[in-house]
C-alpha cells in the first residue's frame, strides 16, 4: 500500500505535483495517467525519496521510503530504462544493487531469466536495445522480491511480445497480492492492464477510479448513420423526437437510440442508408477529453482539421448527453 | 551481439524460493549496513573500464616515467648531486595522480551522468552511507595501487642507480606517503565530484586546484607578489607532492607528512561539505 498525502512538488515557481492525495492498494494494477509533464516521473521519484517534496508525504505501508531497511525487499521501481552503467554487464549491474540489500547472488540469475536476459548476463548493457534495456530495469526491480512495484512507462520501446510479456507479468504479479503502480500515457493500454486508474494533469488529480466505472462513465456507444438523404433523415428523426448530430463526414451520430429503430424509421419512410452502425467511442477520447485542458505541450499540425482535442468538459459532466453540435466534429473515433 | 529480439520470455509463475513462507521472506537478522555498501560498491569498481584504465595508465606513468629518468640518467652518467635517488619517482606520481583524479571524480559523478544514481539511492536510501561507502573503496584501491606501484618503481630505481641506499624515512616517504597523498587527492576529487555532480566540470576543476597554483606563480614577476608567490610555490600541490621525497621545490614549505596532514585536513572539510548537501538536493 502506498500512501499519498498532499503531495507537492515544486520546481522554481513551476508546480509539478500539486497537492496529490491518493491511494495505491494491494492486489491490484493502478494506473497512473497523465499527458506529458503531467507530474507523473516527479511524483514517482518523490514516493523513492529521491525528489524532496516541497510539502505533503509519501507512506510505503505506513513508514516514509528512509526508514526501509532494504527497499528493494519492500518496493521494487522501474524509473527509466537508462538507470544502468551502460559499462557494466546486466549481471554486475544487478549484483552491485544486490549486495547493497543483502540478496544473494543467485537471486540475480534467477531475475535475469525471468525477464529472459540470461543468454546476455554478462554482456555490457551498453550494447542492449531499447526493450532489453527496458527488461534490465525491470529485472532489478523484481530482485528483491518486493510487495510493491512501480514502473515508470514500463512499455516504452517494447515490441508487441514485450508488451505483452510485461503486461501479463503485471497482471500475475498483482494476482499474487502485490501492490502494482504503472504509469502510462496510453488509455488503451491501461484499459487492458489497470484494474484502477489515477489520472493527473498538470499535476493535480482529476480522477481516482475504478477502471471498470471509468469505461462505463466515459465509453459512450452511438449510432452512426449515412445517407444520401441526410436532411430528410434528420428531419425524420426529429419528428421522431430522436436527436442527431452530423459528424462532419457526411454522416450522422445519434445518441442513447437502438441501431433497429433507426433502420426501421429509415425503412418505413423508404430512405436510403449506406451505413447504420453502432459504434463506441474509444477510451482515449475519453482521457484526451479529461486532460484536454490540462496537456501541457499540444503538438500543432501543419493542417488545419487535426488541432488538438477541444478543451473539454471538466472531469464529472460526462459527454454522452452533448447536444452542441460545433464540438462534434472530428473527436469520435471508432472504437471495439 | 546476440539478437536483441530476447529469447522468448518465460512465463512468470515460478518465483523464488522464500515467496510461500508467508511471513517476511527472509527475516532480516541484522540490517543492512556499512559493510554492504562497500560489498556493492567494489563490485562497481571492479566491474566498470574507467577503473582499469585510470589506473592502469597511472601505473604505466609511474612505471615509465621513473625508470626511464633513471636509465637516462644511468646512460648520462650523470651526477645525482644529493638528490635522493627515489625523488625519481617523483614526476611519474605528479602525473599519475591525473588518473588518480579522474577516477575519484568518475567514481560518483559517472552515476549522475547516467542516471544510475537514481537506482543506487532508491536501493540505498541513506546518501551519506553511499558517499562513505565509495569513498572507502576508492581510497583503499587507489592507495593500494599508488603505494605498491611506488615501491616497486623505487626499488628498480635504486637497482638502476647504485647510488646510496635510501634511509628507511625515504621508503616510508616515497611510497606510503605518496600513496597517502594521491589518495587523498582523488577523495577530494570525488567529494568534488559529488558536488558538482559532473564529470568534466569536477576533472577541470581538480586540474586546475593541482596546476594552477604552481603555474600562477611562476608568471608573478612583479616584486610586490613576491609573498603570494612564495606562499603559492610552496603549498601548491606538486611542491607538497614534490617535499615527501625529501626535495621540495623551495626549501622552506611544508615538510613531508606535514603535507599529508594539510591534504587531509582539505580533504576532510571538502568530504564533509559533500555529505552535508547530499541530503538537501534532488536526484
Ligand atoms: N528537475 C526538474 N527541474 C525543473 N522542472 C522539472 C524537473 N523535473 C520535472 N520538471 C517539470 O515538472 C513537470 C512534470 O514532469 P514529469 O517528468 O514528472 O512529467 P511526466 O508526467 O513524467 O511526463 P512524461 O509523460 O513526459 O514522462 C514538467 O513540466 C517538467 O518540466
Ligand atoms: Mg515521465
Amino acid at each position: 500500500m502506498i500512501e499519498l498525502d498532499g503531495l507537492t512538488k515544486r520546481f522554481g515557481n513551476k508546480v509539478a505535483v500539486d497537492h496529490l492525495s491518493f491511494r495505491v492498494r494491494p492486489g491490484m494494477v493502478t494506473g497512473f495517467l497523465g499527458p506529458n509533464g503531467a507530474g507523473k516521473s516527479t511524483t514517482m521519484r518523490m514516493m523513492l525519496d529521491l525528489d524532496n517534496p516541497t510539502s505533503g508525504s509519501v507512506r510505503i505501508d505506513g513508514r516514509h521510503y528512509h526508514e526501509l531497511q532494504e527497499p528493494l525487499k519492500h518496493i521494487g521501481a522501474l524509473l527509466d530504462a537508462k538507470s544502468m552503467h551502460g559499462g557494466r554487464s546486466a549481471y554486475n549491474n544487478l549484483l552491485c544493487l544486490a549486495q547493497s540489500n543483502r540478496i544473494p547472488a543467485s537471486r540475480v540469475s534467477h531475475v535475469l531469466d525471468t525477464v529472459g536476459l540470461s543468454a546476455v548476463a554478462k554482456k555490457k548493457s551498453k550494447g542492449f536495445s531499447l526493450g532489453m534495456g527496458q527488461r534490465l530495469g525491470i529485472a532489478a526491480a523484481l530482485l528483491g522480491d518486493p510487495e510493491i512495484l512501480m514502473f515508470d512507462e514500463p512499455v516504452n520501446g517494447l515490441d508487441p511480445e514485450g508488451i505483452h510479456w510485461i503486461r501479463n507479468l503485471m497482471k500475475a504479479l498483482a494476482a499474487e497480492g502485490r501492490t502494482i503502480f504503472v504509469s502510462s500515457h496510453l488509455m488503451s493500454e491501461m484499459a487492458l492492464t489497470a484494474d484502477h486508474l489515477i489520472v493527473i494533469g498538470q499535476g493535480r488529480l482529476l480522477a481516482d477510479t475504478s477502471m471498470a466505472d471509468f469505461i462505463h462513465e466515459n465509453s459512450r456507444s452511438f449510432v452512426r448513420v449515412r445517407s444520401p438523404e441526410q436532411e430528410r433523415l434528420r428531419d425524420l428523426l426529429h419528428a421522431a423526437g430522436i436527436e442527431a448530430v452530423a459528424s462532419g463526414e457526411g454522416a450522422l451520430e445519434i445518441d442513447g437510440v437502438a441501431p433497429e429503430r433507426i433502420g426501421e424509421l429509415a425503412a418505413e419512410h423508404r430512405i436510403v442508408l449506406h451505413e447504420l452502425s453502432s459504434q463506441r467511442a474509444s477510451l482515449e477520447d475519453a482521457f484526451m477529453q479529461m486532460t484536454a485542458g490540462s496537456v501541457e505541450y499540444h503538438a500543432h499540425s501543419e493542417r488545419d482539421g487535426a488541432q488538438p482535442p477541444p478543451v473539454g468538459p471538466h472531469w464529472g459532466d460526462q459527454w454522452d448527453g452533448r447536444t452542441d453540435p460545433g464540438s462534434g466534429s472530428g473527436d469520435v473515433t471508432k472504437g471495439a | 551481439m546476440t539478437t536483441p529480439a530476447a529469447p522468448p520470455p518465460p512465463p512468470y509463475p515460478d518465483r523464488s524460493p522464500g515467496r510461500d513462507g508467508e511471513q517476511a521472506p527472509s527475516a532480516p537478522v541484522r540490517t543492512p549496513g556499512l559493510g554492504d555498501a562497500v560489498a556493492s560498491e567494489w563490485t562497481k569498481i571492479r566491474s566498470v573500464r574507467s577503473t582499469v584504465w585510470t589506473l592502469g595508465v597511472m601505473v604505466l606513468l609511474l612505471l615509465g616515467v621513473g625508470l626511464l629518468t633513471a636509465v637516462a640518467i644511468r646512460a648520462a652518467d650523470a651526477d645525482l648531486q644529493d638528490e635522493p635517488v627515489l625523488s625519481l619517482g617523483f614526476f611519474g606520481v605528479l602525473l599519475g595522480s591525473i588518473c588518480v583524479i579522474t577516477l575519484g571524480v568518475l567514481t560518483i559523478a559517472s552515476e549522475y551522468g547516467t542516471g544510475l544514481i537514481r537506482t543506487t539511492l532508491a536501493v540505498c536510501p541513506s546518501r551519506s552511507r553511499v558517499l562513505i561507502a565509495k569513498s572507502i573503496v576508492f581510497f583503499l584501491l587507489s592507495f593500494t595501487v599508488t603505494t605498491v606501484t611506488a615501491g616497486v618503481v623505487g626499488v628498480l630505481q635504486t637497482a638502476i642507480l647504485d647510488g646510496g641506499t635510501p634511509t628507511a624515512g625515504e621508503w616510508l616517504g616515497a611510497t606510503v606517503g605518496v600513496g597517502l597523498y594521491v589518495a587523498l587527492l582523488g577523495l577530494l576529487a570525488l567529494a568534488l565530484g559529488a558536488v558538482v555532480r559532473h564529470s568534466a566540470g569536477a576533472i577541470t576543476i581538480m586540474i586546475g586546484v593541482v596546476l594552477l597554483p604552481l603555474v600562477l606563480a611562476m608568471f608573478m614577476f612583479t616584486d610586490t607578489l613576491d609573498s603570494v608567490r612564495q606562499v603559492l610555490f610552496e603549498y601548491s600541490i606538486p611542491s607538497q607532492l614534490a617535499s615527501l621525497y625529501d626535495t621540495p621545490i623551495t626549501l622552506s614549505g611544508p615538510s613531508g607528512w606535514d603535507s599529508v596532514l594539510i591534504l587531509t585536513c582539505v580533504t576532510a572539510v571538502a568530504m564533509g561539505a559533500a555529505l552535508a548537501s547530499q541530503d538537501r538536493r534532488d536526484v
